[in-house]
């Protein structure tokens, strides 16, 4: 399946969404954290999940990798549905990137062995390669000479940029983001961002949890504002920005954009 | 630390200087300058090794019989969980007295297999000391953070890799002082082996005190018998929380942080 930009198919065109949603319900005990959700993610396409904290988005991308299971509904991933069986969630996780606020490094090992881990263990790929593969993508994200430090080494800017690095070592189709410079310094944002933008230009999915509107605006294919647990507006950036059909996201809109 | 045992060093030799003048002692009997002096002192030490045969064994069996008894806790099963609790408490509720008393005189009645006094106090002491570290290692991994899972997770790799070469590295290195402190409790319960006819330092020690009838001096160099050996296996456990925590990059790492 091509991923070059060109070949991007138009969003609910012919081809197959990569991510498909339907219905999905989640409680965490009581609450009601999801509710009927349902998005589809073609190929290529790049979503940005916007909303209020509390409101479920990070919940809904952790399902999508079932770092949290839904309780009813149907979320298929790359053709495969994800049930309780372990295979079926691990050959998601193969092909599914994650990038966390908290980055998540493993502390006690170096850039080189964070990134060549997985694709050594998971997917079977030898020293050599991995760890070609490895200053490659810490190349991509400009960090190559930082391979042989710890990550409390780096600063944070750096440290999501490994992180992002470990995630595409993995080579995977799609890659989510949940709030990726919600725990950076201001000074450090853009230099995650503009790692993203690159990605996103490259033609990878792309289903970001963030409050940077900017980077909404410059990448997005489709914009989705969550509210209590419900998708609330769905809309390409240049309606949902200039011409939010929903009184809660023009709310929301003002108080993110005013300052 | 190097003042703290100088200063340390030199309480005692106060306290052994006054000893010496004291009427009440009679340094005679341990006297490196005479010769029954020095036959007891071999005698003394004599049971040094046996006391270290012992707590290596215990330390060594503990260590891997507790990874035993912990590793149902990681599937975070309802009834493995309880399982593993029932028999952590039953093995810490025994007193390590009666546990080896009943290995070694109950075990053979049931068995027929007379395991002697020093395999009878291994198996005793390491059952026991194998619960308390089975706690260790939960309470080890209890503590590392919920994103180091997830990241391992999201990267696909299996519930062992996970373990294995994320979640363990870094449990080990955060139980270590608890394991230290709890090798030094299996090196004085193995004085309890005494009882059965083990001739390790106390039991040499009480032999001799019926012989000479100095209990004073004999057991004031039992003390400091144990004082060196807890000394040395202190050093030994601070040496290889050293040589772990280099590795982390980290506090206690003499490399400095970027930031």
């Amino acid at each position: 399946m091509s991923r070059s930009p060109e070949s991007r198919p138009v969003p609910g065109g012919e081809t197959a969404p990569v991510i498909e949603l339907a219905g999905v319900n989640k409680w965490f005990g009581d609450l009601h954290v999801l509710r009927d959700v349902s998005l589809r993610v073609h190929p290529g396409e790049r979503v940005v999940v916007c909303g209020p904290s509390g409101s479920g988005k990070s919940t809904m991308i952790r399902c999508v990798n079932r770092l949290e299971k839904h309780q009813s509904g149907r979320i298929v991933v790359d053709g495969v549905e994800l049930t309780d069986r372990t295979e079926d969630i691990r050959a998601v996780r193969r092909g599914v990137g994650m990038v966390f606020q908290q980055f998540n490094l493993f502390p006690h090992l170096t850039v080189l062995q964070n990134l060549t881990l997985a694709p050594m263990r998971a997917l079977g790929l030898s020293r050599s390669d991995a760890e070609a593969r490895a200053r490659q993508y810490l190349e991509r994200v400009r960090i190559p000479e930082q391979a042989e430090k710890f990550p409390r080494q780096l600063s944070g800017g750096q440290q999501q940029r490994v992180a992002i690095a470990r995630s595409l070592c993995m080579e995977p189709k799609i890659m989510l983001f949940d709030e990726p410079t919600s725990a950076l310094d201001p000074e450090m944002i853009a230099e995650v961002l503009d790692t993203m933008i690159e990605l996103a230009d490259n033609g990878m999915t792309m289903v970001c949890v963030t409050h940077e509107m900017g980077f909404a605006r410059r990448v997005a294919d489709q914009v989705v504002f969550m509210d209590a647990g419900r998708i609330v507006e769905h809309a390409p950036p240049a309606k949902f920005f200039s011409a939010p059909e929903h009184e809660r996201t023009r709310l929301f809109l003002g108080q993110i954009l005013s300052h | 630390m190097h003042r703290i045992r100088a200063g340390f060093v030199i309480a005692l030799c106060a306290f052994l200087g006054g000893c010496a003048s004291s009427e009440k002692w009679g340094w005679y009997v341990i006297s490196p300058t005479t010769r029954q002096g020095r036959v007891n002192i071999e005698f003394l030490l004599s049971g040094v090794g046996w006391t270290i045969a012992l707590t290596v064994c215990c330390v060594a069996l503990s260590i891997v019989l507790g990874f035993v008894l912990f590793l149902p806790r990681i599937p975070g099963n309802r009834w493995l969980d309880a399982l593993n609790r029932a028999v952590v408490e039953l093995l810490r509720s025994i007193p390590p007295l009666v546990s080896i008393l009943w290995v070694y005189y109950g075990l053979p009645v049931l068995t027929g297999i007379d395991l002697g006094p020093f395999v009878s106090g291994m198996v005793a002491l390491s059952l026991y000391g194998a619960a308390f570290m089975a706690e260790i290692y939960r309470g080890g991994v209890q503590s590392i953070e919920r994103g180091q899972f997830e990241a391992a997770d999201s990267l696909a790799l299996s519930t062992f890799d996970k373990m294995r070469y994320v979640i363990f590295p870094q449990a080990l290195r955060r139980s270590l002082p608890a394991m230290g402190n709890q090798f030094v409790i299996i090196l004085k319960m193995s004085s309890l082996v005494s009882v059965i006819g083990l001739t390790e330092v106390v039991r040499r020690a009480n032999e001799l005190a019926v012989t000479e009838y100095r209990p004073l001096e004999i057991y004031t160099f039992l003390v400091l018998e144990y004082l060196v050996l807890v000394l040395l296996l202190s050093a030994g456990v601070r040496w290889v929380e050293r040589r772990l925590g280099a590795d982390e990059g980290g506090a206690a790492s003499p490399v400095g942080r970027a930031e």
